[in-house]
């Protein structure tokens, strides 16, 4: 796994946002909610409305790209985050309000869905929205017959299978699990029980952070 | 854009408990058991590479294209694919003409995965000259009703779709030989796409009480259930792809279950769809093999030149011994996907002698018993009897088949008497049909008869 770093509260207008860094993987999240539905049309009567976007910014891979904000794969993981998240929040308890998630890559090498996952569930946690559980998320793969942990772009990119995970690691449940490439049925519950150890240790590293974050609150308000 | 399905809407809260309560004893609302699929009907058009797949009540229809681009710069030496997919607004309230929506999207980008990343198409035998020009194959997904499980039908019709396309054959030529001449299909024969596997989408819908699971959800069971996962699977035992994309949670054993499940029910599926590709390949071939040349025209004819170029399973009813006459007229082939529309019959051959009204476009052509039984009955129309020939020539057929290569002989002499001397023998109609393995007619006019 790379050296990760988290950091809570840099958008200071949002309710709740962090930056992850997986490497040299990138990704700012930023959480507004709940607050009143936009657009009343959408509202839901007894649960929260749960909003995503995922972008890239121009700047984020080797050359500047020009992407359109509505292309296919950047819709394709907004509703993938937006569905992960919904199974861990709380919405019941929300009625009629919307939460929106905004994350942003800046730097792209590899693994920007967990990233965006990860700093989606930091950002979440510093809004104070109710979860379930914290969602964590780590990619896997398997190349030259070995199973390989968090790929960079260099990795993914050789043709080997990519698989992404996210867990409830509290609960011990899968809510996220994309994969492509083939793969024979064996190997890939190795590299998917590798992929789940990698999110664990993720997720203790984010317990860390909140908890450091927290202390840093009390301490600020002379507790 | 936030596209919830409009069944989520339609149910009633009545409507769901039972849905969940009776999954609690391992009954579905339309009778299945958990892990039973509904029935496949695979159903494939008169062009190649044209499928219609039909799920219960979920139809998909696929259409495979092609044309030459340029490559892609980090991969000059092979073929593109692309996927595209449309959420036609008559499967569903709530879906928007226009934009594809999120599920569109996703729907898309599962086919796709499961295509691409796992290699199912030889990609760089698509390549004409590298880095230059290679062909960019493109798959529309149309959903025309959406009765639940989408990702399954339209896999199911890409494949299908796949498997029975057939792209121009091309070669070099020119003064530099960088000049790529695509041969019409009259010409040469094309080619069907190298296909190394099936890739196999199985979905499984989750409810809140995790230890229930099921598979291909019908749609009121999409709009109860809370998780879903597709697994993409070949009869290999590979897994191509999976797409669990948030929803419940689920355990690591529920998942390797789900995926052992989806492997024993993707030989079953792969089977079906070979089965289904053989036999349009079956009649495929046999439509090919009963062109008939042309000759200019004769006096039976009374020179009715059909340069329609198009070959066509018509509708409408047709004489066979019409559909003689019409073949001498016509001189193009109809391998072409575009050719292939119903030529505009003529009338002349009509007034000789009339035939069945009926015509079953999906038949295979006319046999030599058959043409026998209608020259000695001539004018009497015999539908009925006409189809249960054609159903018993069938295997005749096959045997016709391999006669065809060595008996493809006949000069073109033998042609003009055979049409003079039409109110006669079958060997004459063998030899007609045998004739041009050279010479592509289509055999379009026999099917057309009338139409």
């Amino acid at each position: 796994m790379r050296q990760l770093r988290a950091q809570i509260g840099n958008v200071a207008k949002a309710d709740g946002s962090s930056v992850f860094e997986m490497g040299n993987t990138k990704v700012i999240a930023a959480v507004y909610g709940p607050r009143e539905v936009q657009n009343k049309s959408q509202q839901i009567s007894d649960q929260a409305l749960v909003r995503c976007e995922y972008s890239m910014a121009n700047f984020s891979t080797g050359d500047r790209m020009r992407k359109l904000k509505g292309d296919r794969r950047s819709t394709e993981i907004s509703l993938v985050i937006r569905q992960t998240m919904e199974a861990c929040i709380l919405t019941h308890l929300m009625p009629r309000s919307q939460i929106d998630i905004f994350v942003q890559v800046l730097q792209a090498d590899g693994g920007t869905r967990s990233a965006c996952i990860n700093a989606a569930t930091l950002a979440l946690a510093d809004a104070g929205i109710p979860m379930r559980d914290i969602v964590t998320s780590c990619s896997a793969g398997y190349l030259n017959s070995t199973p390989l942990l968090d790929l960079n772009y260099t990795e993914d990119s050789a043709g080997g299978p990519d698989v992404t995970l996210g867990i409830l690691p509290k609960l011990d449940k899968v809510t996220l699990l994309q994969m492509d490439a083939k793969l024979p049925v064996d190997i890939f519950e190795n590299v998917m029980q590798l992929a789940i150890e990698g999110c664990k240790a993720i997720a203790n590293y984010i317990r860390e952070v909140l908890l450091e974050n927290t202390n840093q609150l009390e301490y600020r308000r002379g507790l | 854009m936030d596209s919830r399905l409009a069944n989520s809407w339609r149910l009633t809260v009545n409507e769901k408990n039972f849905i969940k309560t009776a999954l609690q004893s391992e009954i579905r609302i339309d009778g299945r058991k958990p892990y039973e699929y509904r029935k496949i009907s695979i159903k494939f058009g008169r062009d190649d590479g044209s499928s219609e797949v039909q799920l219960g009540q979920t139809r998909v229809m696929g259409i495979v294209t092609t044309q030459l681009v340029q490559p892609y710069r980090d991969r000059p030496n092979e073929g593109t694919l692309s996927i595209f997919t449309e959420f036609s607004p008559m499967a569903d309230p709530s879906f928007e003409p226009g934009r594809p929506g999120e599920s569109a999207v996703e729907l898309g980008r599962i086919v796709d995965r499961g295509l691409r990343e796992s290699r199912a198409i030889d990609t760089e035998s698509l390549c004409v000259l590298a880095g230059k020009l290679v062909w960019a194959i493109r798959i529309d997904l149309h959903i025309l009703d959406n009765g639940g499980n989408l990702v399954d039908a339209s896999n199911i019709a890409a494949l299908s779709a796949l498997l029975t396309f057939r792209r121009p054959e091309c070669s070099l030529g020119g003064e530099d030989g960088q000049q790529v001449i695509v041969h019409p299909p009259e010409v040469k024969e094309p080619l069907p796409l190298t296909v190394h596997h099936l890739p196999i989408a199985i979905t499984f819908g989750f409810f809140n009480d995790e230890s229930i699971s099921v598979i291909d959800p019908t749609h009121n069971e999409e709009a109860v259930m809370s998780g879903r996962m597709t697994a993409t699977v070949n009869a290999n035992g590979d897994i191509c792809a999976i797409q669990k994309a948030g929803g419940e949670g689920v355990t690591q054993r529920v998942i390797m279950q789900c995926l052992q499940l989806a492997i024993a029910k993707a030989t079953g599926i792969t089977k079906q769809i070979k089965e289904a590709v053989e036999v349009y390949n079956t009649e495929r071939s046999l439509r090919k093999i009963k062109r008939h040349p042309t000759s200019v025209g004769t006096i039976v004819q009374g020179g009715q030149t059909q340069t329609s170029g198009k070959e066509g399973v018509s509708e409408s009813p047709g004489n066979h011994i019409e559909r003689l006459k019409q073949l001498s007229g016509e001189t193009c082939t109809s391998q072409s996907s575009e050719e292939r529309k119903t030529t505009s019959t003529d009338g002349n051959a009509k007034n000789l002698i009339r035939g069945p009204t009926t015509w079953d476009p999906y038949s295979k052509g006319v046999g030599p018993e058959l043409l026998k039984t209608s020259l000695a009955s001539q004018g009497t129309s015999m539908p009925n009897e006409k189809q249960d020939l054609r159903n018993e020539k069938k295997p005749g057929e096959a045997e016709v088949e391999g006669h065809h290569p060595e008996d493809a002989n006949p000069g073109s002499s033998a042609i003009n008497e055979s049409l003079t001397g039409l109110q006669t023998k079958k060997e004459r109609t063998l030899e007609d049909a045998v004739k041009p393995k050279s010479k592509r007619k289509k055999k379009a006019s026999s099917k057309t008869g009338a139409s």
